[in-house]
C-alpha cells in the first residue's frame, strides 16, 4: 500500500521498469524463445552493385542443424511493401553492400552462422558509385525532403541582398554518415499459428510494423500481432519497419516453426538506416548591427537507389531567424549505398550544425557577442510561413543559459585562454525541434476492486513511457501514478503511433488524458459499487489532431559548451555542456532530464568522435563495430547540465507539452565547434573534430 | 563461432604439451581479443588451452632488483601493483590507458603481448588481408588506413600493434620469457614483435607451441623518471593514434640516459634507437629533443591519410621529454 501523496505531471517519478531492466527480467524481442524455435542468420551482399548469379547451398545445408536456406529463388513472395527496403530476398538485384541476399535457418544460432559461412554466393558486379561530392553529376532537386517539406523555398531575393550586405559569411560544412547504433540490435521472433502471425519485434511502433507486415504478406492486420514490450533504444532506426520482422516471418512461414533473427552489430549499419552525409553551404548577409538581411542554406546529400530519403537539413533555417530574404534548398544524389533514414532529429541535427556554426562566424565577423547576435534576429512570426509562434522560448533559453553558464565573463578573443597545455574556449548555439503530434487511441478502465488500467499501444524505447503515461492518467483521475496500471507495447492494445519525432508522449498522452478524464467524469457520476465488468472509457484524438495548427509550434533551446583542446595533440575534451530548453510543460523532471542529457551526449559524439565513411573499393561502411565507430564514453562527458524554462503554451495538447527526445542533439555540435574555434582560433568546418583535424592549426 | 575443444592444464609443461599435440591450438588468457576474433571468424582454433589458471599470476622482485611479471597477471592488477606504480610508472600509466576497466580486469600480461592488429580489413573475413590470408593482398594501403602504420611497414602490410602495455615495456627494456617444446628461452621485448616484411601473418617471433611464462623488467635506472602518454580519438576506450613511452635521466643539463618508444605507428612497439643515440649526452633542451625526434621520424613513410601521425609523434614525444626534464629529481653534487 502506498502512502505517497498524489504526484502530478512534472514530478520526478522513477521509471517503473527500471528494476526489471537492471535485474535482467525485462524481456526484449530476442528474449522470446518459443518452443521449437529456429534461428536465422542473414548473409549480407559483399558487392555494392550487381546481381546474385548463383547461390550454392549444398555445403551450408550439410552443416549439422541447418534447416534451410532462403534466397530470392525460394523465399516466400511478398506484395510490394510500404517501404522498398523491406523487399528482401525478392530478386537477384544487389543495390548496396550489406543487402541481405540469403537467410540460413538452423536449430541453433551457431549452426545458422556456420551454415552462412559455408554458403557460396556468386555475383555479377556492376561498377558502383558510393562517394558523395558537392558537384556530383547525378545531383537533382527532389520534390520534398523528409517530413514532407518542400525541397526548395525562396523568399525575397537572396543573391541581391547578399551582394548588398556589408557583412557576409559564405561557408561550407561537411559531415560523414552517422549511425544510430542503439544498444539493442534490431531483432524479431516470428511465429505463425492457424494463419495468425505473431512477431516480437524491436521497434519504435508496433502498429506501424503490423501495417508493413500486413502489406508485405498481403494479409489483414487483424491476423497479425506485433509486440514491442521493451526496446533498447532506436534513435529513429526502429521508427520505420526494418527487415528483421519480414525475414523472420518469411522464415517461419517457410519452415512452419517459430524463427528468431537478430542482426549482428557488424551488419546493422547497412540495414537499419543512417544519418546521410551532408555538404551544406550557408551564406548569411547582415547589416553592421548584425541584423540579418539574407539567409541561404543549401544542402547536398545522398540517398540510395532503393528509395529517396532527403535529410531535411535546410528546414530549420525556415524557423530560426528573421530575414527578409531567404533561400533554403536540398539536392540529392542516388548512390549505391545503404538507404539513409531517420536518426535523432533528422534535419535539425545536421542543419543546425551548419546554420549555428555560420551564425558564430557572422558574430566573429561583426565583432558581436554570439548570444546578442541571435537575440537581434528574433523573428516576430515564423520566418518562412508568417504564422505566429504558439510560444517561442529561444531568447529566454539564451539569456537563462548565459547566466547559468557564466557567459558574460567571456573574453571574446580567440585563443586567449590557456591552462597548462590546454587551450580553453566557450561556444554557444541555438536548438529547435518542431512540435509533432499524431492521432492516437487509448482506453481507461476502473475495476470493481478499485484498480485503474490504461491501455494504449505506446512503445517504451527507454524514455519511460509507462511512467509518464501513468502520471498523465493519474493527473486526470486525481490519483497517485502508482495506482495506475499501464499496458503498452502490443498491437492487441488500442492503436497508437510510434515513438518518434519527439511526439510519442504528446500523441499517446493526449488520448490517455482524454480517456482518463472521461473515466473520472464517469466515476464521479457513479454511486455505489462498480459493476462486475468495471467501467471502461475509450478515446480517439482523430478530431483533435486532424487540423493543422494555425500556430508555428516548436521547442527551442540553447547549448553552451566549454572545451579544452590539448595544444600538443589536438585532442578535444568537453569540460562543460549546458542546455536550457523551452519545451512546454515538462511532465517528468527525472526522465526528461535523462532525454535531454542523452541527446547532448549524442551531440558530443557528433562533434568529436562519430562519423563513418564508405570504402570506395568495397562500398561498405568502414566502421563495423563500437570499437571503431566511436560513441562517447563516460570519460568524454564531464559536467553536463540540462535546465528548462517554464512555458505555458495553450496551443499544444491538454498536458501543455512539447517533445523533448531530440532537441538535446540539435546545435550541440555547433556549440562545441564554436568553443573549439574560440579555444584555438581555428574554424573547422567538418565533423568530427578529431585530433588529426586540429593538429595543423596548433603551434 | 565454430565448435572447438577446451582444455585447462594444471601446469605449464602440460600446457605446452597439449599445444604441441596438434595444429590449431591457441592459448587462452583473458580472451578479450582471441574470443572476439573467434566471433568474427578470423580465428578458428581447434582447441583452446586455457592458461589463466596456471601459477603464473604473481608479480615478484627479481634477485637483480627488477620485476618478474607472470603471464597471467591481469592488466588491472599489474597497473595497481605498488612496484609498478612506484618503480615503473610508465608501465602502470600505459596499462591504465588501455581498453576499459572491464577489459583490463580480464586481460592478461601474456595475452596483451599477443593481441592482434585492429586493422579493419584484418577483422573482416569478407576482404583480402595478407595477415589473415597470406597472399590475398592489402586493401588498407589504398583504403582506410588513418589508424595504421607510418614506420616499418611493407608493401604486404601496414598494420599497427595495438598494445599500450607493450610500448612501455619496450621503453623499459623488458624481456619476454618463453617455454616451448624445446625448453625455455628469452627474447628482448623489442625483438619479440616483428616488422611485417613479406610475412605479416607472423606478428611475433614466438615459435609454434611456445607459451609466454613471464615478462621480466630490469631494475629501474637510478634517477631516471618515466612517462607514458597516449593520443586518441576519445577520452577512453580507444586505441592510440600515437603513444609515447620514455625514460629520462638528466645531469648537469645533459641527457645521461634516455629510452623512447612509440605506439600506434608500426607493426611493433617502435623503439626509437636513433633518437636515443642522438639524445645521449645531448643538452636536455627542446631544440636537442626536436633534433633527435626529427632524426628518428625521418624514416617515416606515411600513407595517404595518416601523415598527421608523424607530426603527432614528434609533438607528443617532445612534450613528454620536456615534462620528464622538468620532473628530474633534485640531486646534489
Amino acid at each position: 500500500m502506498t502512502t505517497q501523496a498524489p504526484q502530478f505531471p512534472g514530478a520526478p517519478v522513477v521509471r517503473r521498469e527500471a528494476r526489471d531492466k537492471v535485474t535482467g527480467t525485462a524481456r526484449y524481442a530476442a528474449d522470446r524463445i518459443p518452443a521449437g524455435c529456429l534461428y536465422a542468420w542473414t548473409v549480407p551482399a559483399t558487392v555494392a552493385a550487381g546481381r546474385v548469379t548463383a547461390v550454392r547451398a549444398v555445403d551450408a545445408l550439410a552443416v549439422p542443424g541447418v534447416h534451410s536456406v532462403l534466397t530470392h529463388d525460394n523465399a516466400p513472395r511478398l506484395q510490394e511493401p510500404d517501404d522498398p527496403i523491406l523487399a528482401v530476398l525478392q530478386d537477384e538485384r544487389v543495390p548496396h553492400h550489406g543487402m541481405p541476399v540469403a537467410l540460413v535457418i538452423a536449430d541453433s544460432l551457431e549452426a545458422a552462422r556456420t551454415g552462412a559461412g559455408e554458403l557460396h554466393i556468386e555475383y555479377e558486379r556492376d561498377p558502383h558509385d558510393v562517394t558523395l561530392t558537392e558537384d556530383h553529376p547525378g545531383l537533382y532537386t527532389p520534390e520534398e525532403a523528409n517530413g514532407g517539406f518542400p525541397a526548395v523555398r525562396n523568399r525575397g531575393d537572396v543573391e541581391k541582398a547578399l551582394a548588398a550586405s556589408p557583412v557576409q559569411v559564405d561557408a561550407t560544412y561537411r559531415m560523414d554518415a552517422l549511425h544510430n547504433h542503439p544498444m539493442e540490435p534490431h531483432a524479431a521472433t516470428a511465429e505463425w499459428s492457424d494463419g495468425h502471425l505473431t512477431v516480437h519485434d524491436s521497434s519504435q511502433g508496433s502498429d506501424k510494423v503490423r501495417g508493413s507486415l500486413a502489406q508485405a504478406f498481403g494479409m489483414s492486420p487483424d491476423h497479425i500481432t506485433v509486440v514491442s514490450e521493451h526496446v533498447g533504444g532506436g534513435f529513429g532506426s526502429k521508427g520505420t519497419t526494418r527487415p528483421q520482422g519480414v525475414l523472420a516471418a518469411m522464415a517461419a512461414r517457410h519452415t512452419g516453426r517459430p524463427v528468431k533473427l537478430v542482426f549482428p552489430r557488424a551488419q546493422l549499419a547497412e540495414v537499419v538506416g543512417h544519418r546521410a552525409p551532408t555538404i551544406q553551404r550557408v551564406r548569411l548577409g547582415a547589416d553592421l548591427d548584425g541584423v540579418l538581411t539574407a539567409v541561404s542554406h543549401e544542402v547536398v546529400t545522398q540517398t540510395s537507389t532503393v528509395k529517396e530519403f532527403v535529410e531535411q537539413a535546410a528546414v530549420p533555417a525556415r524557423v530560426m531567424y528573421a530575414s527578409p530574404n531567404s533561400r533554403t534548398g536540398h539536392r540529392v544524389v542516388a548512390l549505391d549505398v545503404p538507404s539513409p533514414s531517420w536518426m535523432r532529429a533528422p534535419g535539425e541535427a545536421s542543419g543546425m550544425y551548419a546554420l549555428e556554426s555560420a551564425m558564430d562566424e557572422l558574430a566573429s565577423a561583426l565583432g558581436l557577442d554570439p548570444v546578442e547576435l541571435r537575440l537581434r534576429n528574433e523573428p516576430a512570426t515564423e520566418p518562412d510561413s508568417g504564422r505566429p509562434f504558439s510560444s517561442r522560448g529561444l531568447a529566454a533559453c539564451l539569456r537563462d543559459g548565459a547566466a547559468r553558464f557564466g557567459w558574460h565573463d567571456r573574453d571574446p578573443r580567440p585563443a586567449a585562454r590557456q591552462e597548462g597545455r590546454w587551450l580553453i574556449g566557450t561556444g554557444v548555439a541555438s536548438a529547435t525541434y518542431p512540435v509533432l503530434v499524431s492521432r492516437s487511441t487509448a482506453s481507461a478502465h476502473a475495476a470493481p476492486d478499485g484498480s485503474l488500467t490504461i491501455r494504449v499501444n505506446a512503445t517504451d524505447i527507454g524514455t519511460g513511457a509507462r511512467t509518464v503515461l501513468a502520471q498523465i492518467a493519474a493527473d486526470a483521475l486525481g490519483t497517485d501514478p502508482a495506482a495506475v496500471h499501464v499496458d503498452i507495447g502490443s498491437t492487441d492494445l488500442p492503436t497508437a503511433p510510434l515513438a518518434g519525432g519527439s511526439s510519442g508522449t504528446a500523441s499517446w498522452g493526449w488520448a490517455v488524458h482524454k480517456a482518463a478524464a472521461d473515466l473520472a467524469a464517469r466515476l464521479a457520476g457513479h454511486s455505489g459499487p462498480l459493476p462486475a465488468e468495471g467501467i471502461t472509457t475509450t478515446a480517439d484524438t482523430e478530431q483533435e489532431t486532424a487540423d493543422e495548427s494555425p500556430y508555428a509550434r516548436h521547442a527551442f533551446g540553447a547549448h553552451f559548451a566549454e572545451t579544452a583542446v590539448d595544444a600538443v595533440t589536438g585532442e578535444v575534451r568537453v569540460r562543460r555542456l549546458l542546455g536550457v530548453y523551452a519545451a512546454g510543460r515538462i511532465l517528468n523532471a527525472r526522465t526528461a532530464r535523462s532525454q535531454f542529457t542523452g541527446g547532448m551526449v549524442m551531440g558530443i559524439g557528433m562533434a568529436l568522435t562519430e562519423g563513418c565513411g564508405i570504402d570506395p573499393v568495397f562500398g561498405d561502411f568502414t566502421a563495423k563495430d563500437l570499437a571503431s565507430y566511436h560513441v562517447p564514453v563516460c570519460a568524454d562527458t564531464a559536467d553536463i547540465q540540462a535546465h528548462w524554462i517554464e512555458e505555458d503554451d495553450r496551443h499544444l495538447n491538454p498536458m501543455g507539452s512539447k517533445g523533448i527526445g531530440e532537441i538535446g542533439i540539435v546545435g550541440t555540435a555547433a556549440a562545441i565547434g564554436n568553443a573549439v574555434r574560440h579555444a584555438t582560433g581555428a574554424r573547422l568546418r567538418e565533423l568530427p573534430l578529431t585530433p588529426d583535424t586540429l593538429l595543423p592549426y596548433l603551434l | 563461432m565454430k565448435p572447438f575443444g577446451y582444455a585447462r592444464p594444471a601446469s605449464t609443461d602440460e600446457a605446452v604439451r597439449l599445444c604441441a599435440a596438434g595444429p590449431g591450438a591457441r592459448f587462452l588468457g583473458g580472451g578479450t581479443n582471441l574470443v572476439d576474433l573467434m566471433k568474427l571468424g578470423v580465428e578458428t582454433p581447434r582447441v583452446l588451452i586455457d592458461v589463466s589458471g596456471l601459477p603464473l599470476h604473481r608479480v615478484t622482485r627479481t634477485a637483480e632488483g627488477g620485476l618478474s611479471i607472470g603471464a597471467t597477471v591481469r592488466n588491472s592488477d599489474l597497473a595497481a601493483h605498488p612496484d609498478a606504480t612506484e618503480h615503473y610508472p610508465a608501465l602502470s600509466q600505459a596499462l591504465l590507458a588501455g581498453a576499459s576497466g572491464q577489459l583490463r580486469n580480464a586481460a592478461t600480461t601474456g595475452g596483451n603481448l599477443l593481441q592482434r592488429t585492429r586493422c579493419r580489413y584484418f577483422q573482416d573475413v569478407s576482404k583480402p588481408c595478407n595477415k589473415r590470408l597470406p597472399g590475398s593482398g592489402c586493401p588498407a594501403r589504398e583504403g582506410t588506413h588513418r589508424d595504421l602504420a607510418i614506420l616499418g611497414h611493407s608493401p604486404e602490410c601496414v598494420a599497427t600493434n595495438p598494445s599500450d602495455m607493450a610500448v612501455a615495456l619496450a621503453a623499459l627494456d623488458a624481456t619476454v620469457h618463453l617455454l616451448g617444446p624445446e625448453g625455455e628461452r628469452s627474447v628482448p621485448l623489442t625483438e619479440f614483435h616483428r616488422l611485417p616484411e613479406e610475412n605479416p601473418d607472423q606478428d611475433t617471433v614466438i615459435r609454434p607451441g611456445e607459451l609466454i611464462t613471464e615478462v621480466v623488467l630490469p631494475p629501474p635506472v637510478p634517477g631516471a623518471v618515466s612517462r607514458y602518454r597516449k593520443a586518441r580519438d576519445r577520452a577512453s576506450f580507444a586505441f592510440a593514434l600515437v603513444s609515447v613511452a620514455a625514460t629520462l635521466r638528466v645531469a648537469a643539463g645533459r641527457v645521461e640516459h634516455a629510452t623512447l618508444a612509440f605506439g600506434g605507428v608500426a607493426h611493433r612497439p617502435w623503439r626509437a634507437r636513433r633518437a636515443e643515440a642522438e639524445l645521449r649526452d645531448a643538452p636536455a633542451t627542446p631544440a636537442a629533443f626536436q633534433h633527435a625526434l626529427i632524426a628518428e621520424l625521418a624514416e617515416a613513410r606515411p600513407l595517404r591519410d595518416n601523415a598527421f601521425k608523424v607530426d603527432l609523434a614528434r609533438r607528443l614525444a617532445l612534450d613528454v621529454l620536456g615534462e620528464l626534464t622538468e620532473r628530474q629529481p633534485a640531486r646534489t653534487g
